[in-house]
């Protein structure tokens, strides 16, 4: 039975259905894995010595969740922090167990929030079993038996018992039917900055990434995709490449080749010396001017589905004393892991297919897996490896087909595949292109009373989720922050073009963040026509009680917003919600005479609702202001002849030490819900920064990246 | 054979001389300390220590590494813990910690040169790409552990 049947069962509903409602592991099955000790419950382990290990089911790609749903569980648990450590639940285990650990999906920043719920049950469960497992053997009742930091004090007779003594019987109990969870006001372990776990070894060097396995006669593969999306492979002449040094075989797929040696340079040497001739199929002539030309196509469209109405926009804006109209777009991007897309993977003789990859969910790993060789999911396994970088790019599973095609090539030999650079330049899942236009009514008085909003964008959940799409075809992923706006703004219409073209586009943080570049810098247009000032337009605009209100403020104070700046420097603001938290930032900014822009500093606040570890959260802000600069400045995807352009940190480039602003992270938990830290931070960055720079030069950046503006002094 | 020194111990490797230093290191030494991010000296992922400077060993032939001593992050200490990899630690610097390997070479160098680095110092010297944004806090601790070792203005 369960710790508590109706939490599991609401928790089974939110994760898609089937969740366990297995909770307790059978010991013998516990004896015939050999495992070293008791398993209290499927997340706490506790060893004779008093430590504790906690498994994890989501991936850490740098975000801090192997650490902090540690801390959630310690913090129920009531056990010793120095003696807690993590490790990640196995794919396989998880599923021959029914799917115990709930959802290994790494992204939309759920780590915490979307387990915090059934982490902290499972810390507490294994509390109750713990002390009732003392008390029995005290025979006294447990209600007479307290728990803390790992010790078990029976106060009258003064005796006590550590947690890794009795934990073998604790095991062994049926887990309570409901268990209370502590009021995070009181928390001692989570609420802290504890260190993350996995950094000592990260800055050891020690192999913890997924292009960092090394098995005994373990070969390596560089492969080719073919360069135009969609298009297959038509020959191949490997009468070079074949006899160079170290070269094992040439693997030939549909739509990528490989070569497969001795090291994965010698690999990459071949692989660049084979002739092949790729069909570019039907896309060979799409050019970025081809897919703006269809997404503005889109935007035409006199029948488009509603994402939102309200009111009456076009009859308010027909009486509207003021029309203001704008037109933004954005490019396409790719993630740009540090870590190229890897696996590794290996067919033993037995039939059985063990998978080492950097991936967002070991689940989603384990089914691409198992669907690629056409075994059983039982008769293979994942092992998830730390992600040199997720972003949103390793949940497609692209790469872990190629390694499974790979190793079936080579059946009895571990290959590991990894990506060249330029390779996951061109082969990724690129944040959408997209254009929209609003047409804004304001009244006499300058508050905005009609907003018509038309958007032309590929659809994300078309090519990774339709089941996901919304009524009429809406994905929400390309309308949000312009469909759910905080404003209250009497009249409302937006509208959505879903046009895909052939790139794949995909999950790149915080999916749908460019309508918050395009939303929050339309209402600083707007505040200007009005002749008001931004921060205050947008609170006359916002409910009282609003978080985004909180925020902004918050934001506002922290930055001095109104205060008078250094010669040069200029500020902008912008607020938005996502991903369950709710962000505002205000950004400094200085142009010189030449047009260079440099980002200053960077002051945003944050409602997470609860915090669980600040100075991870803080890190995440200043992980968003890092990964979204480059693409304010100069990133971008274009495409020629059916190809993406760009194929190197050279055309691509990333911002380095000497363009990061100062980033000041202002933490304003409310409480009573649990927002993520992962994204909401980059929701603002765009255009707080394009605001200021409209501050700095009276221009309105209405397109990215800035590397297309002149900003130069007139 | 190539005859290298790696980590203070004569290495030999069959390998081509123009094999870039990285694979010599990845694929035929065991040392995955260093990392592939771009193969053409963009990013500094691979940044080992060659003769006390930092230098991007995926455009290091193993040829030109010959007669050199080469140090990987594995032997950049040989018991414990550079003060360095401590103020990383102690900093929380890395996030997905890639780049970190080469981050912390990089900052070694810096420091043999530059006892009490300032924030031009550090923005020169430290041109390696982090994607998580870790800037702030390698920053800050490259000036911690300046502060602890330099001697003092008298």
């Amino acid at each position: 039975m369960n710790v508590n049947r109706r939490g599991f069962l609401k928790a089974s509903v939110a994760l898609g259905g089937a969740f366990s409602l297995e909770f307790s592991f059978p010991l013998a099955a516990m004896a015939a894995r050999g495992m070293p000790a008791p398993e209290v419950n499927a997340w706490v382990v506790i060893h004779p010595d008093d430590r504790v290990v906690v498994r994890i089911a989501r991936s850490e790609m740098g975000q801090g969740t192997y650490t902090a749903l540690a801390q959630l569980v310690a913090e129920e648990l009531d056990c010793d922090w120095a003696k807690v450590s993590s490790e990640f639940a196995s794919p396989n285990e998880h599923i021959r167990r029914q799917r115990i650990w709930g959802s290994m999906s790494t992204g939309g920043s759920q780590g915490v929030r979307g387990s915090q719920d059934y982490v902290r049950k499972a810390g507490a469960a294994a509390r109750v079993m713990l002390v009732n497992a003392a008390a029995a053997r005290w025979k006294v009742p447990a209600a007479e038996c307290t728990a803390d930091r790992g010790v078990i004090t029976h106060a009258s007779s003064k005796r006590t018992l550590r947690y890794g003594e009795v934990a073998t019987e604790a095991a062994k109990l049926k887990p309570p039917q409901d268990v209370a969870l502590r009021d995070p006001k009181d928390w001692k372990i989570a609420g802290k900055a504890m260190h993350r776990f996995d950094i000592p070894d990260k800055v050891m060097g020690k192999p913890v990434f997924g292009v960092d396995v090394a098995l005994p006669g373990m070969l390596h593969a560089s492969i080719a995709q073919c360069p135009v999306f969609g298009g297959t492979l038509k020959s191949v002449d490997e009468s070079v490449a074949g006899k160079m040094r170290g070269v094992k075989k040439v693997v030939r797929e549909s739509d990528f080749v490989a070569v497969v040696a001795d090291s994965w340079w010698r690999a990459d040497q071949a692989l660049q010396a084979l002739k092949i001739e790729w069909d570019a199929g039907a896309n060979g002539n799409a050019s970025t001017a081809s897919i703006m030309a269809m997404l503005r196509e889109g935007l035409a469209d006199p029948n488009l589905p509603q994402a939102r109405k309200v009111g009456d926009a076009d009859t308010a804006l027909a009486g509207a004393a003021k029309v203001i109209e704008a037109e933004y777009s954005s490019p396409y991007l790719n993630h740009a892991t540090m870590e190229p897309q890897t696996c590794t993977a290996w067919l033993k003789p037995e039939g059985f297919l063990e998978v080492w990859t950097s991936t967002q969910n070991g689940e989603a790993s384990m089914t691409a897996a198992a669907e690629t060789s056409g075994l059983p999911l039982e008769k293979v396994e994942v092992h998830k490896m730390m992600l040199g970088g997720g972003f949103g790019r390793r949940g497609p599973q692209d790469y872990v087909v190629q390694g499974v095609k790979i190793a079936m090539a080579m059946a009895g030999t571990p290959v590991k595949m990894m990506w060249s650079r330029e390779e996951d330049m061109q082969h990724g899942f690129y944040r959408p292109a997209s254009v929209v236009r609003m047409k804004a009514g304001l009244d006499a008085a300058g508050n905005l009373i009609a907003l018509h909003t038309r958007i032309a964008c590929p659809s994300i959940l078309k090519v990774l989720m339709p089941q996901a799409l919304g009524a009429n075809g809406i994905d929400f992923t390309a309308v949000r922050t312009l469909s759910d706006m905080p404003y209250a703004v009497p009249h409302q219409q937006v509208d959505y073009a879903m046009r895909n073209g052939h790139v794949p586009v995909g999950f790149w943080r915080a999916p749908g963040q460019q309508n918050a570049y395009y939303r929050e810098c339309f209402i600083d247009e707007l505040a200007i026509a009005a002749g008001k000032d931004p921060l205050a337009y947008r609170l006359a605009m916002l409910k009282p009680g609003d978080k985004n209100r909180l925020v902004l403020e918050s934001a506002a104070k922290a930055a001095g917003w109104g205060d008078a700046l250094q010669p040069g420097v200029h500020r902008g603001l912008a607020v938005a919600d996502g991903f369950g938290s709710y962000a505002a930032m205000v950004a400094e900014v200085s142009v010189s005479a030449k047009g260079e822009v440099k980002v200053q500093r960077i002051v945003v606040a944050i409602d997470s609702g609860y915090v669980v570890n600040p100075d991870t959260c803080c890190a995440q802000a200043e992980s968003n202001v890092a990964y979204g600069l480059g693409s304010i400045l100069y990133q971008e995807n274009t495409v020629k002849n059916g190809r993406i352009v760009e194929s190197n940190f050279r055309d691509f480039p990333l911002p380095q030490m000497s363009e990061m602003p100062k980033v000041e992270t202002v933490l304003v938990p409310t409480g009573g819900f649990w927002g993520g830290h992962g994204e909401p931070a980059i929701l603002p960055l765009t255009p707080a920064v394009c605001n200021a720079i409209f501050a700095a030069t009276g221009k309105r950046i209405r397109s990215l990246p800035l590397k297309h503006h002149d900003l130069r002094r007139a | 054979m190539l005859k290298l020194n790696v980590n203070g111990k004569p290495r030999e490797v069959d390998v081509e001389p123009d094999m870039p230093l990285l694979w010599v290191l990845r694929d035929h030494l065991a040392l995955p300390g260093a990392k592939y991010g771009c193969g053409v000296a963009q990013c500094g992922a691979c940044t080992v220590l060659v003769d006390g400077a930092a230098v991007r060993s995926c455009v290091m032939t193993a040829a030109a590494a010959v007669g050199k001593k080469v140090v990987t992050i594995e032997g950049l200490q040989a018991n414990g813990l550079h003060p360095l990899q401590e103020a990383w630690i102690e900093h929380e610097v890395p996030q997905c910690g890639y780049c970190q390997t080469g981050m912390i070479l990089s900052a070694v160098a810096l420091l043999k040169d530059k006892l009490r680095p300032t924030d031009a110092d550090i923005d020169q010297a430290m041109t390696n790409l982090c994607r998580c944004g870790t800037y702030p806090r390698v920053r800050e601790a490259i000036h911690a552990v300046a502060a602890k070792s330099a001697p003092k203005k008298a």
